[in-house]
């Protein structure tokens, strides 16, 4: 299979690899996917007030799947919750010219987005409870 | 060092320059029809084949008069298994394979399912290997045949071949065996090991691709077969078709070749497969040979390297040319059927690697392929999430997995 540049560039240079402490209450962590589908995702996500501050990803999976996760802690940095749920799977899709056999890469970086964001919401309405 | 390094000898093998000599006055010079009863251009043709077929015939143990030239194992295998159906059809309807057989196998077995025949597709053990007392558990009265490969072509296990021939005769079904990555790797006699019908395919022996053969027992049994191609009614009438001599040439040479080398290019490359399995799995954890490690082929190595998916190592190791058991190597997003039919589990089926090695495949080209798959394998565990939580003493079995496909 031939990868576009941009697959390649990810695989090789990956972005934000590692982990965020997930204990902390400002952190939201999302892991999708299965092991014995091939792919697992996690995204992690650092929120001061409403806005994404740092990401972090680790990703077991294709080449496709390593690049889609690289890119999507690439572009949430930065952005309010809302921006980052508003982020489509399409998106990723055509910034990283993914063929019809890896859509499903797309797809699952775009649920850990929304999985680590819930995560996060979750976290503080618990917090919001106990105080 | 040419890069990328060629470490997929089970997938196809070069043509050995002998054989490729061999072969070369037939296309220009030499160009008869060997069907040709009547010059000499037809004669030369048909002497240059009927040599190929004695050396074919002598790397098995067969005779000449027992070989039946087709276009590889897979046209040998539909005519093996739909010929011997179609012609003792009527003495019974039951067929006995395995799950772990190779797609043509698997295919013509459905072909012949919906043609109204019952084929039962045993499990292997979780080494691969089919065991003599499956097969002799699965034998009815109606069973007319056993097709069974004699080695793996993603892991490289051996059936127990002499055990399951010999039982067949005794209870006079006839055994076929796809003999298409074992021939020229390991000793092989369709009278010690009591084979009836056996396949196997040039490209797969340093010869060149699209020629291999049928071998069809002439006697104790009598073995037939339904032509499943109509036409001049060459090959005793079991194959129609013009007779395609500089590529038989070159199978003949590449048997001829085999027979007087096999045993010591078998050595040397259990050797240097040891050698590559010990570096894999002493300097890496967690690393699982899939396959048998006593009943195996020499030049066959299947590793799954855990948390690290098998397509993406692929892409990490681009100077090496090697397969992997990965569904998104293949069409269907499934993993191998073979891994699945071993019951290793589809994570690990993911993360399972290939690697074959050749007649001319060196020890310092194994080195640094080793020395890239071990850098690849670290540097995508610590990508992996599933490595850290392993790591971490999390049970991946326990954890509830959301989506995926």
């Amino acid at each position: 299979m031939a990868y576009s540049d941009k697959v390649l560039d990810h695989y090789n240079n990956p972005r934000n690899v590692g982990s965020l402490d997930k204990s902390s209450s400002d952190v939201g962590t999302g892991i999708v996917g299965a092991p014995e589908c091939g792919d697992v995702m996690k995204l992690q996500i650092q929120v001061e007030g409403d806005r994404i501050v740092d990401a972090k990803f680790k990703t077991f999976g294709c080449g496709s799947a390593i690049a889609s996760s690289s890119l999507a802690t690439e572009w949430i940095k930065g952005k309010t919750l809302d921006e980052a749920l508003a982020i489509q799977n399409t998106q990723i899709v055509q910034e990283l010219s993914l063929p019809p056999v890896k859509i499903h890469c797309s797809v699952l970086a775009e649920d850990a987005i929304k999985s680590a964001v819930n995560d996060y919401k979750s976290k503080q309405a618990k917090e919001g409870q106990k105080s | 060092m040419k890069l990328p390094i060629y470490l997929d000898y089970q997938a196809t093998t070069p043509v050995d320059p002998r054989v490729l000599d061999a072969m070369l006055p037939y296309f220009t010079q030499h160009f008869g029809n060997a069907a040709s009863r009547n010059h000499r251009y037809g004669w030369e043709a048909e002497a240059a084949v009927e040599k190929a077929r004695e050396e074919i015939a002598g790397l098995i143990g067969a005779s000449s008069k027992e070989i039946v030239f087709t276009s590889g194992s897979t046209e040998a295998i539909n005519l093996a298994m739909k010929g011997v159906a179609e012609m003792y059809g009527e003495k019974g309807r039951h067929i006995i394979t395995s799950q772990a057989e190779h797609k043509a196998v698997l295919d013509t077995a459905k072909h012949l399912e919906k043609q109204g025949f019952e084929v039962t597709y045993l499990q292997p053990d979780k080494t691969g290997r089919v065991t003599l007392e499956a097969v002799a558990a699965a034998m009815r009265p109606d069973t007319i045949l056993v097709a069974l490969m004699w080695a793996n072509n993603e892991v490289g296990t051996l059936n127990p071949v002499r055990e399951i021939g010999a039982l067949c005769h005794e209870k006079g079904v006839l055994f076929f065996t796809d003999a298409t990555q074992a021939v020229g790797k390991i000793p092989v006699d369709v009278e010690a090991d009591h084979v009836d019908l056996l396949c196997l395919s040039g490209h797969k022996v340093y010869g060149p691709k699209g020629v291999g053969i049928l071998y069809v027992r002439r006697r104790n049994p009598r073995v037939r077969v339904v032509a499943q191609m109509d036409g001049g009614g060459h090959e005793r009438g079991m194959r129609s078709g013009t007779l395609n001599v500089p590529s038989i040439v070159g199978l003949g040479a590449a048997c001829r070749i085999a027979s007087a080398e096999f045993e010591a290019e078998a050595k040397r490359a259990s050797e240097l497969r040891d050698h590559l399995q010990k570096r894999l799995t002493t300097e890496l954890d967690e690393v699982y040979v899939n396959g048998n490690l006593e009943h195996r082929l020499p030049n066959c190595l299947n590793v799954s390297f855990a948390y690290v998916e098998g397509e993406s190592l692929l892409m990490g190791i681009s100077d090496v040319a090697v397969s992997s058991g990965s569904a998104c190597t293949s069409a269907s997003l499934e993993p191998s059927h073979v891994l699945r039919s071993m019951a290793v589990g589809d994570e690990l089926a993911h993360s399972s690697i290939r690697f074959g090695i050749g007649r001319f495949t060196t020890r310092e080209e194994l080195d640094f392929a080793a020395d890239q798959v071990i850098g690849a394998v670290r540097r995508l565990r610590e990508l992996s999430p599933l490595y850290e939580m392993a790591k971490e003493g999390i049970d991946l079995k326990s954890v509830n997995w959301q989506g995926g496909h």
